[in-house]
């Protein structure tokens, strides 16, 4: 059991790692040339010679390049008008048809600002005449920026995800374990000769807690470790720091488990209980969407989800240095959802029914 | 004269067990129907019924694992509803089912419920030795319980339910599924326990183990149809042994 505990935590986090990324990249591109002239392979060209951008085919007509659209073999469809090269000349502007496939509007966002981004270094006075399917109008911004980016200026995904993941793994693994340990208990009776013993509530409750405890820090060590040595995360602040407030993170989610354990009878019921709960704290953690994108009532949700502290904490101390006063808000919270977890888990914990 | 430890409780009338009126309803289903009875220090007392009598859900209320829905019941001088914890210092309890760690091995299971009932690391490591000894579990003490035999594993299961030097120990179906040997030998334990001044509270659906008791009580459909030596329920059903005894009452 201790090996499966600590080696497929730590195979995910190595895969996912490398899976769980925002970055859009081989994006199938397709064109309409009705110009066929230098200017307009030159435009070519440049997509080509982007690495985000894989460029397949010259569609003839427009109702083909729709068709491939609807067959999922391309994703963005650029059709370059007749006398292109000329009117650039004349006009000195011109219109493009710019089609993406919008399904993913996420990606179909990340597409548009490539797409824009190398129209405009080729030629500042072509403006993108940008049709998406699906009813979501984004109109390009032309807003000329110089983006700074900190604490993470190589915009490094995996600096991103590492420590989310790393989260999620501690976070899994000891709510499973402290969810299926009472109940276990119950189903092989042994619970039952617990109960005619004279253990205290919390004496029992505290002996469950402490060795899933153990495997928590366990798991943070060794993944801390996996961070720095296969993904070379940067660890601007102090280890210490993240394992206090691990430590006491660790026993809100084994206070949650227990709790549930508590309540149920099978340990299938308290499976389905703890997936229940693990996947609605994953999505709203702000682990992979931004927490303030949602709307007000799931914002309030989230309150109330200490995937979401842990999360804040881990990408604060780790990559931006944070000391103890930047996190003393989500360690006081924290601190008092792990008393109320654990006080109702030795409250419903019952010698007798 | 034998005083039990907490004799003042139990001075004028040595009883270690006094149920009063005891029941407990699972919905509109009585499963134990105000039984009334005690058992004295030291004896052997069966509990007899056939299966889905209320046997287990009586005793579970005795060891204080059960809330009873009314009645009293004091157990080792203390009250089932208010004092479990105390009840369950001077008791030991042995279930129907295994319920031994079987991922820990012989001495640890020992060794653990020792330590919860609260035994000082030497006094654990004498008991232990002895047990074990006495058990003849010396080759396998450090095998994992779940490897053992059902037999073995049962005579550990009363060792332990015996480690604490309980006044009570409560045997649930102690010898269900083990060989003759086995069961014999699982007699001899429970004689002995009685022999050191424990109470023993045993259920079967044995009849010959039935005779061995000092005093038994046949439960059917949750309620204690009769309660005397085997003596004299046999004399007092005209029958020639406890089985028929039961039968009588069992089938009405």
């Amino acid at each position: 059991m201790l090996p499966i505990i600590f080696v497929l935590p730590l195979l995910q986090l190595v895969i996912l790692s490398n899976a769980a990324t925002f970055e859009v990249k081989n994006i199938k591109f397709g064109y309409i040339d009705n110009d066929h002239s230098s200017t307009s392979r030159a435009l070519i060209e440049k997509f080509n010679a982007s690495t985000y951008f894989d460029v397949l085919t010259d569609f003839p007509s427009e109702a083909k390049a729709s068709s491939a659209m609807l067959n999922g073999e391309i994703d963005v469809v650029l059709e370059i008008p007749r006398h292109f090269a000329r009117d650039l000349q004349n006009e000195k502007y011109v219109n493009l048809g710019v089609t993406i496939n919008a399904i993913d509007g996420a990606a179909a966002g990340v597409e548009n600002v490539y797409i824009t981004q190398i129209i405009q270094s080729y030629n500042k006075h072509i403006r993108t005449d940008l049709v998406q399917i699906s009813d979501a109008q984004i109109q390009p911004a032309y807003i000329d920026t110089i983006p700074l980016f900190w604490y993470n200026e190589t915009l490094n995904y995996k600096t991103f995800m590492v420590p989310g993941i790393l989260v999620l793994l501690v976070t899994m693994i000891t709510l499973f374990l402290s969810g299926m340990n009472i109940v276990r208990e119950k189903e092989i009776g042994t619970l039952e000769q617990i109960n005619v013993t004279p253990i205290k509530k919390n004496q029992f409750i505290i002996g469950k807690l402490f060795p899933f405890w153990v495997i928590g820090m366990g798991l943070l060590t060794v993944g801390l470790l996996l961070a720095r040595l296969i993904f070379n995360v940067p660890m601007v602040g102090s280890l210490v720091l993240m394992y206090v407030y691990t430590s006491i993170y660790i026993l809100v989610i084994l206070g949650i488990g227990l709790f549930i354990s508590n309540f149920t009878d099978t340990q299938q019921q308290a499976m389905f209980i703890a997936w229940f709960f693990v996947v609605i704290f994953i999505l709203m953690s702000g682990l992979f969407t931004p927490i303030e994108s949602m709307p007000k009532w799931a914002q309030i949700i989230t309150e109330f989800n200490p995937i979401k502290y842990y999360v804040e904490v881990m990408r604060m101390v780790m990559l931006k240095g944070s000391g103890f006063t930047d996190i003393l808000p989500q360690l006081i919270k924290t601190l008092a959802y792990a008393i109320i977890m654990n006080g109702l888990a030795v409250w419903s914990y019952r010698k007798a029914n | 004269m034998r005083f039990p430890l907490s004799w003042e409780m139990n001075m004028q009338n040595n009883n270690v067990i006094q149920v009063e009126g005891l029941t407990k309803m699972f919905g509109d289903f009585t499963a134990v129907d105000a039984i009334t009875f005690d058992v004295k220090k030291g004896e052997i007392f069966g509990f007899l019924g056939a299966n889905g009598a209320g046997k287990t859900t009586a005793i579970k209320m005795l060891i204080g694992i059960s809330n009873p829905t009314s009645g009293k019941a004091t157990v080792a001088g203390f009250d089932v509803l208010t004092n479990p914890n105390d009840i369950k210092r001077n008791i030991g309890y042995m279930s129907q089912r295994f319920a031994l760690y079987d991922d820990l091995t012989v001495k640890e299971n020992i060794t653990f419920f020792g330590g919860i009932y609260g035994l000082s690391r030497k006094r654990i490591k004498e008991k232990s030795e002895a047990l074990i000894k006495e058990l003849g579990l010396e080759n396998v003490a450090s095998q994992l319980v779940g490897s053992l035999p059902l037999g073995w594993k049962q005579k550990l299961s009363f060792s332990v339910a015996l480690i604490h030097d309980p006044k009570i120990v409560f045997l649930d179906e102690p010898t269900g599924a083990v060989d003759p040997i086995t069961r014999r030998q699982f007699w001899e334990m429970i004689y002995k326990a009685a022999n050191q001044d424990t109470t023993v509270f045993v259920t079967t659906h044995y009849m010959d183990e039935a005779e061995y008791c000092d005093r038994v009580s046949i439960m059917v459909d949750g309620k204690i149809e009769a309660l005397d030596t085997p003596m004299k329920l046999k004399e007092q059903f005209q029958a020639e042994s406890m089985n028929d005894v039961f039968l009588k009452l069992a089938r009405g």
